[in-house]
């Protein structure tokens, strides 16, 4: 047996399978093929038992009418209107929460990272509370807790707390004064356009200043001014203010007038923006810390003051090492949205849920939806990676 | 290539959710939604229920079959429910009580004068056409509403209705609403994907009712925001609204309103095949009916027999001479007066299970003679 050794082949003559590239190159293939047939064999399935129970599978349905109300819409909606009329009615309400949610927790969370941070040992201590109760609640308990526990618990429509400026605390929502547009409404937008652009020719005008003369200008600060006179120049020139302000009162069963914010968009949104400051605080506070302490005392030395120090030397540096886990966080906000079934607002997953419920359309509806939150991320994640590359350390 | 891996991932998933979709428990969870609603809704052509060609029909019934069954064995099977109070229920000494159960107690009585001669066989809402078909009980009569295809598919045949039931609307009491239209403006709960959702939409929208809804996940969701007080108003079908007001914080402060808002007609059901078992159990039904139109209670009956002198009233008791209705049925010549003896007329089992007095009390409505402007109307007893 062992007698007749083959000759040792030379290097180039041996198997083409023996070659470390091929191999490589034919595992992902192989691998690939796996996931493909894998998906298959599901879609295969889901198509057989779909035709077994006489399912077509399509979307049509959407153009139905609904036939079931929604409690809050940011747009005109009755029960005439088409199932994809009332999905996008659920995306709104959606997109509402979350742009809202956004701003707020990193408004609360950069405040909650710098005060973990601060040298008052009161500040910090509370700090560290809130970031370790809300990170560590699970997010639908929380806001269960937040509609059922505070939100419900409000005095009665008939007995509202009343607050200064005629609004209004009940467990039937939040009761705020509301401008009403009036005809001279579309004239004034007009106007602010103007201001816009006014305001942005005159920051730029100082930027470019800024640079010839080698001096900061305020281009911040003077854009903003112009954009204020404007406005309120054309509040007080156009022959009627283009909004009536509305005061919520009660008549009936419920506040009439003014804009009634529901206790569960409430909860919702309060649910969310404090538990994502919670993340957002540790994710600033890591940030932070992450600019050495080198920086710090070098601005000192340059005589800069507190102030100055976080806003041009820190911050700047500190946005490098916080832009990423933060898009992460703003992308955790908006799928946490869907925590919204729980308590009862009507957010993209709850209505489609109905749907589901009323037409039986489960794949399309599923999918639709899968699809609706992956835009949203998706962009989410396109603006704050445009973001992050601006931020980023410029290496060359 | 990433991208390409994720496109594949995804439609993997989606294909997972799709046959997730397609498995019985999905096509159930869709479902219970209807089931908590007290009424329940026919699982057609589900998985839970087997074809009505998969269960063969009980060889040899046919006329007379399922009485003399009945006879031989000794007692009635009655399939009933077990957690509604009101209609169905196991009290604290572990009787059976109830509205439907009181109707079991009337057959037993018509065919064998004795309400002891029962087995009651509680069966869930899937077992209960199954358990129909097969034989397993005589008789299934367990708040289930009357539609087509439970006529038809489901090879079983609804006698009569014994309870108009409906979706319903309830209201703190201080509140003082009386119709639908005192709404206007408020904000109702419903539960969430239900039929009463879209009955709520439909009946406000017909009426011109500006109202906002608030649609919980589930029941316990939409009752508790209720009671909070987040709501003017809660609906789901008026036995479950009166089953939820028994349980909460204070029962005494929160009224049914007196309005429908969908037909749930709740009657007993037979199986297909056996003519006069059908007429046993509907005329068992009509007789309650008939001897409350007649005034004749189960404190009276006696002395009607003896000298009652309308026509039709010595007919429904077997008092005349020249006429045996009850050999028409197969039964006793006795037979209506031992059903009104046992459990009385039908306003007698109304009020005993569903009456003022009672946890359970549910405005009478058009669960009423027709007499006085119901709908319970008794075929002539000639």
């Amino acid at each position: 047996m062992a007698t007749e050794s083959p000759p040792a082949r030379p290097a180039p003559l041996r198997s083409f399978w023996r070659d470390e590239r091929v191999i490589q190159a034919a595992s992902q293939l192989l691998f690939l093929a796996l996931i493909a047939w894998v998906g298959y064999l599901l879609i295969g399935n889901m198509l057989a038992a779909l035709r077994r129970q006489g399912i077509a599978l399509g979307f049509d349905f959407l153009d139905n009418a609904a036939g079931f109300d929604i409690g809050e819409t940011l747009i005109r909606y009755t029960i005439a209107d088409s199932f994809g009329r009332a999905l996008l009615v659920g995306l709104l309400n959606t997109l509402l929460v979350c742009a809202l949610g956004i701003v707020l927790s990193t408004l609360l969370g950069l405040l909650v990272g710098v005060a973990r941070l601060s040298a008052n040992v009161l500040v910090n201590r509370l700090a560290w509370l809130f970031i370790e109760a809300m990170r560590n609640i699970p997010l639908l308990v929380l806001l269960v807790f937040i509609y059922q526990g505070i939100f419900l618990k409000l005095p009665r429509a008939r007995e509202a707390l009343a607050l200064p400026g005629s609004i209004f605390l009940s467990n039937r929502g939040v009761a705020l004064p509301w401008g009403i547009p009036t005809d001279t409404f579309t004239a004034y937008l007009a106007v602010l356009a103007a201001g816009l652009v006014l305001a942005v020719l005159t920051g730029l005008g100082l930027a470019v200043r800024a640079r010839r003369s080698g001096r900061p200008q305020p281009t911040l600060a003077a854009g903003l001014l112009v954009f204020l006179l404007a406005a309120l120049a054309g509040w007080f020139l156009l022959p009627q203010p283009p909004l009536t302000l509305d005061r919520p009162a009660i008549q009936g069963l419920n506040f009439r007038g003014g804009r009634v914010l529901s206790p569960e968009f409430m909860a919702l949104l309060l649910g969310l923006v404090i538990y994502t400051a919670a993340f957002i605080g540790e994710v600033v506070r890591a940030g932070i810390q992450a600019v050495s302490h080198g920086q710090t005392e070098a601005a000192r030395a340059l005589g800069l003051t507190g102030a100055q120090t976080l806003r041009l030397v820190i911050l700047p540096q500190a946005l490098r090492v916080i832009i990423p886990p933060l898009t992460s966080q703003y992308l955790n906000l908006t799928k946490n949205s869907t925590l919204a079934a729980a308590i009862a607002y009507p957010d993209l997953f709850s209505i489609s849920s109905t749907i589901v419920n009323q037409t039986g359309r489960s794949v399309e509806m599923i999918a639709v939806v899968m699809s609706l939150y992956l835009a949203v991320s998706l962009l989410t994640a396109l603006i704050m990676n445009a973001y992050n590359r601006r931020v980023r350390l410029v290496e060359r | 290539m990433s991208r390409k891996l994720a496109i594949i991932l995804l439609a993997a998933a989606l294909a997972l959710a799709a046959c997730a979709n397609q498995t019985p428990q999905t096509v159930e969870v869709t479902r219970v939604v209807e089931v908590t609603r007290l009424v329940e809704v026919p699982v057609e052509g589900g998985p839970t229920t087997p074809p009505p060609t998969a269960v063969p029909l009980p060889q040899g019934v046919g006329f007379g079959e399922t009485l003399k069954r009945v006879r031989d064995r000794g007692t009635l099977i009655c399939g009933v429910n077990n957690q509604v109070p009101g209609f169905g229920f196991v009290d604290s000494a572990g009787n059976y009580t109830g509205f439907d159960v009181d109707y079991c107690k009337a057959l037993a009585a018509a065919i064998f004068n004795d309400v002891s001669k029962i087995e009651y066989r509680p069966v869930t809402a899937e077992q209960r056409f199954p358990a129909l078909q097969s034989g397993e009980i005589d008789v299934l009569i367990r708040n289930t509403t009357w539609t087509l295809v439970r006529d038809t598919d489901n090879g079983g045949n609804f006698v009569a209705t014994t309870f108009y039931d409906g979706q319903g609307m309830m209201v703190p009491a201080s509140l003082g609403a009386v119709t639908l239209e005192d709404l206007d403006g408020g904000t109702i709960c419903v539960q969430r994907g239900t039929t009463t959702e879209l009955n709520l939409a439909d009946q406000m929208a017909a009426r011109g009712i500006s109202y906002t809804p608030a649609v919980f996940e589930d029941a316990n969701g939409t009752f508790a925001a209720y009671a909070e007080g987040r709501c003017d108003a809660v609906t789901t079908d008026k036995s479950g609204l009166v089953s939820r007001r028994s349980v909460l914080p204070d029962p005494d402060q929160h009224v049914i309103m007196d309005v429908t808002l969908s037909k749930e007609p709740l009657g007993p059901m037979v199986r297909q095949g056996d003519d006069q078992w059908f007429d046993i159990v509907q005329w068992t039904v009509f007789a309650t009916f008939a001897a409350e139109e007649f005034g004749i209670t189960s404190g009276n009956v006696d002395s009607a027999v003896a000298s009652d002198t309308r026509p039709e009233v010595r007919r429904l008791l077997g008092a005349d001479e020249n006429t045996d209705l009850g050999a028409k049925l197969g039964l006793s010549k006795d037979w209506a007066v031992n059903v009104i003896r046992a459990v009385g007329n039908y306003a007698e089992i109304y009020d005993r299970n569903l009456g003022p007095g009672t946890l359970t009390a549910i405005p009478r409505g058009i669960n009423n003679l027709y007499t006085n402007g119901g709908l319970l109307y008794s075929p002539p007893f000639r």
